[in-house]
């Protein structure tokens, strides 16, 4: 399995804090308007049940809607996705298995659990975090690459 | 309105991604590898997020209600299982291995559809095939068969 070779990027602390609050506007908007989190594993996955599939689909319309506009305006950032497709089809597997079972991913758990100092959020959170970044580090040692 | 309110939300959270850089793996795969090409950006992407929601959670708690709906759910705050830490480890895993996760899958897809869309659709069979678990589906022999019989069905139709 070809591992993603590293891409350096610049640090862009003020897009970075504007993207966030956008983010946090967003995830903010559905829960002041219909009362329901903006935790993007859940809205997706919940997309296979019948009841509350209608404002899902349209979240989920509204994201892919997003990049379609940055991308017909020129305007879209690098997508630096590499690695064979054996492993994106593992890597998306892991993402959306894990995200199922513990019931969040970085929107639902990072973002939205860690607004309202949910203990369990802030486990996820932290396990996360920390299991990506030690196959980010074994996999940019031993990678190869 | 609730799906207007849901599309604007969507549509709001893709530009943040996309504003922030997110949607791009090498941002997040270049933050989680802390010890060389460190790139703090995330961090501030989730500083400025946690700021916002925190200040619309605690507006919220003033209200009896969503501007739709008939009231907030109650949301789990405890229940700190295995079953939480495995699922975050694994989603760990597979997001270190290629910096995507779900949010930023969804916003790439338009923009690089032939490889995201590999992610996306194992990405939807994990969530929606623990999903079927969690209803009490079996994925026992005969219930693979099944599934793989409608997905050889539907190919040979298309």
């Amino acid at each position: 399995m070809l591992l993603p070779p590293p891409v350096p990027t610049p640090f862009t602390p003020v897009l970075a804090l504007a993207g966030g609050l956008m983010i946090g506007a967003s995830a903010g908007l559905l829960w002041i308007g219909i009362g329901r989190i903006a935790g993007i594993s859940g809205i997706a996955g919940g997309l296979i049940e019948r009841a509350e599939r209608d404002w899902r689909l349209a979240f989920v319309f509204g994201l892919l809607l997003a990049g379609l506009f940055a991308r017909m305006l020129g305007i879209a950032p690098t997508i630096h996705l590499s690695g064979s497709v054996p492993l994106l089809a593992f890597a998306g597997l892991l993402v959306g298995c894990g995200t199922a079972l513990g019931g969040g991913c970085t929107s639902g758990h990072g973002i939205c659990g860690l607004s309202r100092a949910a203990p369990r959020s802030i486990v996820a959170t932290l396990v996360f975090m920390v299991v990506a970044a030690t196959v980010v580090f074994f996999t940019r040692t031993f990678g190869g690459s | 309105m609730r799906v207007v309110i849901a599309f604007a939300s969507g549509l709001l959270f893709g530009a943040g991604l996309l504003v922030s850089h997110m949607a791009d793996p090498a941002k997040v795969l270049n933050f989680l590898d802390v010890a060389r090409r460190w790139d703090p950006s995330l961090a501030f992407v989730m500083g400025g997020g946690l700021i916002v929601t925190s200040l619309a959670f605690a507006l919220a708690r003033r209200r009896a209600r969503p501007l739709v709906g008939s009231g907030f759910p109650v949301l789990p705050r405890h229940g700190i299982t295995m079953r939480l830490t495995a699922g975050a480890s694994l989603f760990g895993v597979g997001w270190g291995l290629i910096g995507l996760c779900p949010g930023p899958a969804l916003v790439a897809l338009p923009l690089d559809p032939a490889r995201v869309a590999v992610f996306v659709i194992a990405m939807l069979a994990g969530l929606w095939g623990a999903r079927l678990e969690q209803y009490g589906f079996k994925w026992n022999r005969a219930a693979i068969h099944k599934a793989m019989k409608l997905l050889t069905q539907t190919k040979s139709r298309a």
